[in-house]
């Protein structure tokens, strides 16, 4: 692990996958360098989610998964390499102008508003100029729980519940490429389970996710892609089942 | 009997139970790791023993003396210091300065002969930040400042020693150096649990390690056994799904 | 029973008003995070500019409505969140206070500006001349059972605004999570401007109804809605169901003071200031908050160096023997407050500055120091001045210890409600006598004359004495200042400033340092109180009020309140520039009671403070040896030949103003020159041997402070 700069391009098999041809693929990394203030935190960072995939991106506490994922949304700006979106070049584009071209990110840390009820959390979303119907009839059908819920504020649903209101005020936008942070963040292995089940699903539709996990293995049941990052750069990439081995290592050392 | 005792503690926020009848033992002469996943409870677990965040039931005890009903002050000066996760450093002051406020306040509670410039000084070389010590806080990379952090805590000389997080920022050499650091403060007869990421670093300086997990702890032993424990890797890997 | 009805709906009628007001300053505080000092001044403004409208130009009553409420005051409200309050992002917690207060000031200034406040004006109630309807034994009138309507009313548009429409949902969503609100498309400066024209239009709601109850006049106007703060606190500046409860209690609670109040003569003073006690009373309920961690903010102040203090201390003491020996008596009268002002401003520099707790008191501590002055130093008797600093210092602490509790913008009403609550009623009352020991007539219910100081044999009694004494007091004063910043003290202030949470954990008792730097901060504007006391010669409370001293914490926060020379600044510009523009320019010297204000709302700009800008122009002075020489030489030489009466005063003052201009000049052209034959940084002690200039150079390039070369080649 020490010789790591001496590693070559990782070898990503959703690069040199059959479906993996420049133009299929939504998003594309290439050589991201990225610094918070004079600290680097990514080191060169190549990813690709192909059309109609699920990614993982997997590693340890501050490896930069959370960096990488802003990047892509254009939340940070990288010092060096390019953005991608659907092969074109969006380098330095703003976080609305890529929402409006299909992008929808869910921060790390459920991104819903607490004292709202989950009807006027989905209302703000209205301005993706749907009607509140329209998107209720989304989010309900996708998530029939939360036409249980609607009149109930926000902040006393479940913690799953409330992470599947987060994912249904993004599918308003019926975005072309869902990011996810940390989806599982403070929730339990069960309802984690449960919320990849229908991320799988939102996946059925022709939704590309990209997802930045730390609960690793329930995610590569539903990923087709993964990659793992350690340090600012992927280390490992493939296959969930050429992974597998890899992980615990990463995790726990060792 | 341990120098830190954490008995049954349990904190809720709300409905969310955060910690949930949490033990943990922290030995002089002993590094204790306190690992988990993402928001598994443990700065609320430093906040609480600290007496930043008031605790629903059990009790901390410090040599045998329970300190549920003291302030953070009051803690601070039976023994227990501690560094934070989101650095609170005094960003107006220098590095030096940082420390030094941390000696005088020290002198000023212990009433011993300490002289807080020669503390000061001492500390600066220990952390080896000599070339920077004149520089603000604010002007200086992470992995400085989590040095500048540890160095103020030590300036009030502690017994318990509770580090959160205090190796990110910092890079492989800067991790290497910080990790003996902390085995000599042990070895000195300190105290010191330490919440970290980097489990590379726990594993190499940690006596025992306790796992942390939805405000419980799932598992306590020494590195090996911890890295080899189902419980503790599906609290970190989740279950296959 | 009669009685308890009549006052009842006194009560719930002015309950109805602050319930008005205090959901509009909750709205703008809760969607932009600014909580709005001025929030009354607005409501002020409406009510003179619809008296304009309706009784001097004589509108119909609905058209005068119509354009101040849903015109005038929306657009006003639109304006001051797009030119002021949008650049306070990332500022801290006293500029935002600061830039709001200003802005009270200065709106203030305007409506003395337009309306002479001289002339008296009549308002009349709404429907004046209908009958007053029964109720039961007693009567409504109109005005009062339209202003509970009112209120009624704006409940239930709130209610229907925030969870009705999308911009009350985005609003209600900027609350919990504004960046997140962001993300969303909640366009965050359309909810602002929103929040702003709502929250102004409910002022200006508010200030025409309470207009007719109340003479019409700028600053009580302005004040009058402390009640309404206190009713927003009770409802912590969130819930507004709660702040409709806070407001009936306040309201009721002077209704019937106003009712049941015993009548004598020590009491009609407490009625007036029975708002701000309310306001008191309620913030020391408010839950104990968390210990504060880390805040980030724009600001910082470097730290003074001991050469930099000891120039300071000389310049100032040396301006006062200049001024005081070269300006007439008059002008000497006139501009001989620079310095005790200036006392008063530097109080304030370890409290907010290095503290960084906010204090809108100092000018009543400064009060109570006069007091002490006129009572105990008869004959100017010194021993008064040691007594002033005790005194105030003792209540300095005795306020200090609510304010563990309270900081940020609680803690600056807190002591603005202690401001008002001394000079509404603890200022005005008679003689009175403390447990038959002590008979205290603390203003004797007017004005208290004050003799001059008497030091050493030598009296006080000339203004220009009193110059040169009040400037070596505040040089003194600074380098007390100066010391306590470079010190243990000092270090330890910045250091709770920053992050009170971690100095807990280190073992420091936050209660002690506060109490003491508040006792240490009283006993200094004591002081000033004291020596401004015994230049005015007579003192009365007016002297001492809360509105006066507003525009001094704003000017020394505008110099930059980190250090002496921003309290310098402040005094300089309240006491010395604005005078001496309206002796200047007479025909506009009734404007210039804004330009305060002004200042405060530029201080959003540059939250540094505007010396710290002038002492890095002046820096290369203090670089170039030779210039800092010659400079001194040409001022002396100056100031010669002025004694020798060669030149006149105006050709002195301007003579000297330009020198150090000129020096700056040369100083940079100096240096420049000498910068062509420089050693690259690179190959310094490569092709010669080092020297301690080069160590210097390379500490500055690389951002260090001075080391000592042996020290450094040593090490």
């Amino acid at each position: 692990m020490s010789n790591l700069s001496a590693v070559e391009p990782p070898d990503n098999p959703a690069r040199s996958n059959e479906t993996g041809h420049q133009d299929h693929n939504l998003l594309e990394l290439r050589g991201i360098r990225a610094a918070y203030e004079r600290i680097d935190v990514l080191f060169g960072v190549d990813l690709v989610v192909p059309e109609a995939s699920v990614v993982a991106l997997l590693g340890p506490n501050g490896a930069g998964k959370t960096t990488t994922l802003r990047v892509a949304a254009g939340l940070h700006v990288p010092s060096a390499g390019d953005v991608l979106i659907a092969g074109r070049r969006v380098n330095g584009a703003k976080p609305e102008e890529l929402a409006r071209h299909g992008l929808c990110m869910i921060p790390e840390g459920r991104g819903i508003f607490p004292n709202l009820t989950v009807r006027e959390n989905l209302r703000m979303m209205t301005y993706v100029g749907r009607s509140l119907a329209e998107i209720e009839e989304i989010a309900y059908s996708r998530f029939p729980r939360l036409a249980e819920r609607r009149t109930q504020t926000a902040g006393t649903l479940s913690g799953g519940e409330q992470q599947m209101l987060a994912m249904a005020r993004g599918m308003a936008t019926e975005p072309a490429l869902l990011i996810l942070d940390e989806l599982s963040m403070g929730l339990a292995p069960i309802i984690v389970a449960e919320l990849y089940e229908m991320v799988a699903q939102v996946a059925r539709s022709g939704v590309s996710i990209l997802v930045v996990e730390q609960f690793a293995s329930t995610v590569l049941g539903v990923a087709d892609y993964a990659a793992i990052m350690v340090h600012g750069r992927i280390e490992r990439a493939g296959r969930p089942d050429e992974l597998a081995a890899d992980l615990s290592k990463a995790y726990l050392g060792g | 009997m341990a120098q830190l005792a954490v008995r049954g503690v349990t904190v809720r926020f709300g409905g969310n139970v955060a910690l949930d009848g949490v033990d943990l033992d922290a030995d002089p002469g002993m590094v204790t790791g306190l690992i988990g996943p993402n928001g598994a409870g443990k700065t609320t677990l430093f906040n609480v023993i600290t007496g930043l965040i008031p605790l629903n039931s059990g009790s901390i005890q410090l040599n045998g003396a329970p300190m549920n009903d003291l302030s953070p002050t009051k803690r601070a000066r039976r023994g227990l210091a501690r560094t934070f996760q989101r650095l609170e450093l005094f960003s107006l002051l220098s590095v030096r300065e940082n420390i030094r406020v941390a000696a005088d306040i020290r002198k000023g509670w212990a009433r011993d002969g300490s002289d807080p410039a020669a503390v000061t000084e001492a500390l600066i070389e220990r952390i080896g930040l000599g070339a920077v010590a004149d520089a603000r806080v604010d002007a200086l990379p992470t992995g400085q400042c989590r040095l500048v952090e540890l160095g103020r805590s030590l300036a009030t000389r502690p017994e318990v020693l509770l580090l959160d997080e205090p190796a990110s920022g910092q890079d492989e050499n800067e991790t290497l150096a910080f990790g003996a650091l902390l085995q000599e403060l042990a070895a000195e007869g300190m105290a010191v649990v330490l919440v970290e990421h980097d489990v590379h670093l726990v594993m190499r300086v940690c006596h025992k390690v306790h796992v942390l997990d939805f405000g419980r702890i799932i598992a306590v032993g020494d590195p090996q056994q911890i890295q080899t424990n189902p419980a503790v890797v599906a609290a970190y890997l989740g279950t296959p799904g | 029973m009669d009685k308890f009805l009549t006052f009842t709906i006194v009560g719930l009628a002015t309950s109805a008003i602050y319930a008005v007001i205090a959901s509009g300053l909750v709205l703008t505080y809760t969607t932009t995070g600014i909580f709005n000092f001025a929030q009354g001044a607005i409501g002020m403004l409406a009510a003179f500019t619809y008296w304009q409208l309706r009784f001097s130009w004589g509108w119909p009553t609905p058209v005068a409505l119509i354009v101040v409420l849903f015109v005038l005051a929306p657009l006003f409200g639109i304006l001051i969140d797009r030119v002021i309050m949008r650049g306070l992002q990332d500022t801290s917690e006293t500029t935002k206070l600061v830039v709001s207060i200003s802005l009270l000031i200065g709106m203030i200034g305007l409506a003395q500006i337009i309306w002479d406040p001289n002339v008296s004006r009549p308002y009349a109630t709404f429907f004046a001349t209908s009958k007053p309807l029964a109720i039961g034994p007693t009567t409504i009138t109109w005005h009062q059972l339209i202003t509970i309507a009112v209120a009624i009313a704006v409940a239930i548009g709130l209610r229907f605004l925030l969870y009705a429409t999308r911009i009350g949902i985005a609003m209600r969503a900027a609350v919990d999570d504004r960046p997140l609100a962001t993300l969303n498309g909640a366009r965050p400066h359309r909810v602002s401007m929103f929040a702003w024209a709502i929250g102004s239009s409910l002022a200006a709601l508010g200030g025409i109804l309470i207009a007719p109850l109340v003479p019409l006049e700028a600053g009580t106007l302005s004040l009058l809605i402390i009640s309404a703060y206190a009713a927003a606190i009770f409802g912590r500046l969130r819930s507004f169901p709660l702040v409709f409860v806070g407001a009936i209690v306040v309201g009721c609670t002077e209704g019937y003071l106003s009712g049941y109040l015993p009548q004598n003569q020590y009491l009609p003073g407490l009625r007036l200031a029975s708002p701000a006690i309310l306001l008191f009373i309620v913030l020391l309920l408010l839950p104990n908050p968390r210990l504060r961690g880390r805040t980030r903010s724009r600001e910082f102040f470097p730290m003074p160096s001991r050469r930099g203090a000891l120039g300071f201390a000389a310049g100032v003491t040396a301006a006062g023997v200049v001024l005081a020996t070269t300006m007439s008596q008059p002008d000497l009268v006139t501009y001989g407050r620079v310095f005790s002002v200036g006392i008063i401003a530097l109080s304030l520099v370890p409290l907010v500055g290095f503290a960084g707790q906010v204090s809108l008191c100092q000018l009543s501590f400064a009060g109570i120091g006069a007091i002490v002055m006129a009572h105990l130093g008869h004959n100017g008797n010194p021993i008064a001045l040691v007594w002033a600093v005790l005194i105030t210092a003792a209540i300095g602490a005795v306020i200090a210890l609510p304010a563990l509790r309270l900081s940020g913008i609680y803690l600056a009403l807190g002591t603005a409600a202690f401001a008002i609550a001394l000079d509404r009623w603890i200022f005005t009352l008679p003689k009175f006598s403390v447990f038959g020991l002590f008979n205290i007539d603390l203003f004797q219910q007017g004005s208290v004359s004050v003799d001059p100081l008497r030091l050493f044999g030598f009296t006080f009694d000339t203004p220009g004495s009193q110059m040169v004494l009040l400037s070596s007091v505040f040089a003194l004063l600074s380098l007390l200042v100066v010391a306590i910043r470079r010190g243990r003290f000092g270090r330890r202030l910045l250091a709770m400033k920053d992050s009170e949470a971690a100095c807990a954990t280190l073992g420091l008792n936050l209660l002690g340092t506060k109490v003491t730097v508040f006792a240490l901060s009283a006993g200094m504007a004591g002081l000033g109180g004291a020596l401004l006391g015994s230049q005015l010669s007579s003192v009365s409370p007016q002297n001492f009020d809360l509105v006066t001293g507003l525009p001094i914490f704003a000017l020394a926060v505008v110099g930059g309140i980190g250090a002496a020379g921003g309290a310098l600044f402040g005094a300089v510009s309240l006491a010395g520039l604005l005078p001496l523009l309206a002796a200047l320019l007479p025909s506009v010297s009734q404007y210039l009671v804004i330009l305060p204000g002004l200042a405060g709302i530029g201080l959003g700009r540059n939250p540094n403070g505007a010396v710290h800008d002038l002492r890095e122009g002046f820096m290369p002075i203090a670089k170039s040896r030779i210039v800092l020489v010659a400079t001194v030489v040409v001022l002396a030489g100056l100031y010669a030949i002025r004694m020798l009466d060669a030149i006149d005063n105006w050709t002195y003052a301007l003579l000297t103003m330009t020198t150090p201009l000129v020096a700056v000049v040369a100083a940079t052209l100096l240096r420049r020159e000498r910068a062509d034959g420089v050693v690259p940084l690179e190959w310094r002690g490569v092709t010669e041997p080092w020297t301690d200039d080069d160590v210097r150079d390379l500490d500055r390039v690389l951002g260090l402070t001075e080391v000592e070369l042996h020290g450094a080649a040593r090490g």
